[in-house]
C-alpha cells in the first residue's frame, strides 16, 4: 500500500480500537453493547492488516493465537451462565450479582461481564475469517 | 400499510434474483437483499408513534418507549447473517479455484 | 413517518434491481452494500440506534469479504441469451411472485397501521425492565437477561461458522 494509507492507519487505528472498547464497556448505559463493539474492534484489526500487508505481520502465528482467544472467550461466557446455577437460586442464566443504581457504570449485575466476553469472542471470530481468506490467497499456487 | 408492502416487494426482488440468475455471486447478493428486507420488517412492527429510543432516563418516568423486543431479535439476526454470508463466500472461492467459472450451469455439466 | 420510510424503501428497491441486472460483478457487489447503508437510515428513522451501529459495521465487513472474492476473477457475467431453461425459470419466478404478493396483501389486513402497535408483550417488557435487570439500555437488558438463550445460541453459531471456514480454506495439512 502507498505511504498515505500507512500514515493514516498509524494515526487512526488506535482511536478506532479505543472507541470499540468504549462501546463495549458502556453497553448497559448507551446504545451499543457487546456485538457492536466487538465488530468495531475487528474492523480496526482488519484495517492494520490490510494497510501493512501479509508478510509483515506473520499471519499464520496470529491466526493460531486468535483461535485460542476465541475459544477461551466462549468458554468464559458459558461459565458465567452456568455459575448462575450455583450461586443464588437454582436458575440457569440468573443475574446474581447486586444490581446497583440505574445509570451508574458499575450496575446491572452480570451484564457488563457478558458484554466484555461476548465482544471479545465476536471480534476474534471476524478476524479469523478475514485472516483465513488472506492466508488462502497467499498460499495457493499461482 | 404501504410501508409493509414496499418491504415485501424488496423481499420479492431478492427472491426473483435467487431463482433466475446463473452467476454464483449474483445469487449470494440476492440472498443478502432478502435478509435486509426481513430486518426492516421486524423494525417496522415494533414502532410506536411518538416513542423515543429505549434508553431509560431515571428522571422522567412517564415517557413512551419504542418496543425493545423486535430490536433484540434483529440484533442477533444481523450477526448471524454475517456468518452465513462469510461461509457462502468461502464456498464460492473454493468452487472458482477448482472449476474456473462462476456459472452454475457449466459447473453442473462438469460431473466428476 | 410512513411516507419517508416508503421513499427510502423505494430507493432500496431501485438499488436492488440494479444489483441483480448489472454486467460487472464489482458494481453489483457495491450496489448490495448501498442497499445495506440505506437500511441504516431506516433504522434511525424508526428510533433504533443499537441496530444502526451494528448494521453499519457489519455491512462494511460484508463488502470487504465480497470484494476479496470478486477482485481477482474475470469480472463479467458471461452469457446473454435465454434458452428454454431460462424461460422456464423466469416464468416460474414471476408466477411465485404474483401468488406471494396476493396472499401477503390479504394477510396484513389484520395488522394495525404503522405506529399503533398491537404487541401485548411490549407493555410488560417496558414496565419493570429497568428495575428488574438494573440496566438503563433496555435492548441490552432484553438481549442478555430476558433472552439469554438466544445470545448463547448466537455465540455457538459464530464459533461453528468459523470452524467451517477454517476447514474449507485449508490447503496444507499438518506436517
Amino acid at each position: 500500500m502507498t505511504i498515505i494509507v500507512k500514515k493514516t492507519t498509524q494515526l487512526i487505528a488506535g482511536m478506532v480500537f479505543m472507541y470499540g472498547i468504549y462501546v463495549i464497556v458502556h453497553g448497559h448505559l448507551t446504545p451499543g453493547g457487546g456485538f457492536a463493539g466487538g465488530v468495531i474492534i475487528a474492523g480496526s484489526l482488519i484495517l492494520v492488516t490490510l494497510a501493512y500487508g501479509g508478510d509483515f505481520l506473520k499471519l499464520v502465528k496470529e491466526e493460531t493465537r486468535t483461535t485460542i482467544v476465541e475459544s477461551l472467550a466462549t468458554i468464559l461466557v458459558i461459565t458465567i451462565a452456568v455459575s448462575g446455577l450455583l450461586f443464588g437460586t437454582k436458575i440457569f442464566f440468573n443475574n446474581f450479582l447486586p444490581k446497583g443504581i440505574v445509570g451508574h457504570l458499575v450496575s446491572a449485575g452480570v451484564l457488563p461481564l457478558y458484554n466484555i466476553f461476548v465482544g471479545t469472542e465476536v471480534a476474534a471470530s471476524i478476524f479469523i475469517i478475514f485472516l483465513s481468506l488472506i492466508i488462502f490467497k497467499e498460499e495457493s499456487p499461482k | 400499510m404501504i410501508a409493509y408492502v414496499m418491504c415485501f416487494i424488496l423481499f420479492l426482488v431478492g427472491l426473483y434474483g435467487v431463482i433466475t440468475r446463473r452467476n454464483l455471486v449474483k445469487i449470494a447478493v440476492s440472498l443478502s437483499i432478502m435478509e435486509i428486507s426481513t430486518f426492516l420488517f421486524f423494525a417496522l412492527i415494533g414502532f410506536i408513534d411518538g416513542g423515543v429510543a429505549p434508553i431509560v432516563d431515571p428522571a422522567d418516568p412517564a415517557r413512551v418507549y419504542v418496543d425493545p423486543l423486535p430490536q433484540a431479535l434483529v440484533l442477533t439476526a444481523i450477526v448471524i447473517g454475517l456468518a452465513t454470508t462469510a461461509m457462502l463466500m468461502t464456498i464460492i472461492i473454493r468452487l472458482y479455484r477448482k472449476y474456473g467459472t462462476f456459472d452454475i450451469r457449466e459447473i453442473k455439466n462438469l460431473r466428476g | 413517518m410512513e411516507l419517508t420510510i416508503s421513499i427510502v424503501t423505494g430507493f432500496m428497491i431501485l438499488g436492488a434491481l440494479y444489483a441483480i441486472h448489472a454486467k460487472d460483478l464489482l458494481s453489483s457487489v457495491i450496489a448490495c452494500a448501498i442497499v445495506g447503508y440505506s437500511l441504516v437510515i431506516c433504522f434511525l428513522l424508526l428510533k433504533a440506534p443499537d441496530l444502526a451501529i451494528v448494521q453499519i459495521v457489519v455491512d462494511t465487513i460484508t463488502l470487504i469479504i465480497m470484494v476479496a472474492v470478486v477482485i481477482n476473477s474475470s469480472r463479467e457475467e458471461s452469457y446473454s441469451k435465454l434458452d428454454t431453461q431460462g424461460y422456464v425459470s423466469a416464468i416460474t419466478g414471476i408466477l411465485i411472485i404474483v401468488i406471494l404478493l396476493y396472499f401477503f396483501i390479504v394477510s396484513i389486513q389484520t395488522l394495525d397501521i404503522l405506529g399503533k402497535s398491537s404487541l401485548r408483550m411490549a407493555k410488560y417488557y417496558i414496565e419493570g425492565a429497568a428495575q428488574k435487570t438494573g440496566s438503563a439500555n433496555l435492548v441490552t437488558g432484553v438481549v442478555f437477561d430476558f433472552r439469554g438463550y438466544d445470545t448463547m445460541g448466537e455465540a455457538i453459531v459464530l464459533v461453528t461458522a468459523v470452524l467451517g471456514v477454517l476447514t474449507i480454506l485449508r490447503l496444507k495439512g499438518k506436517k
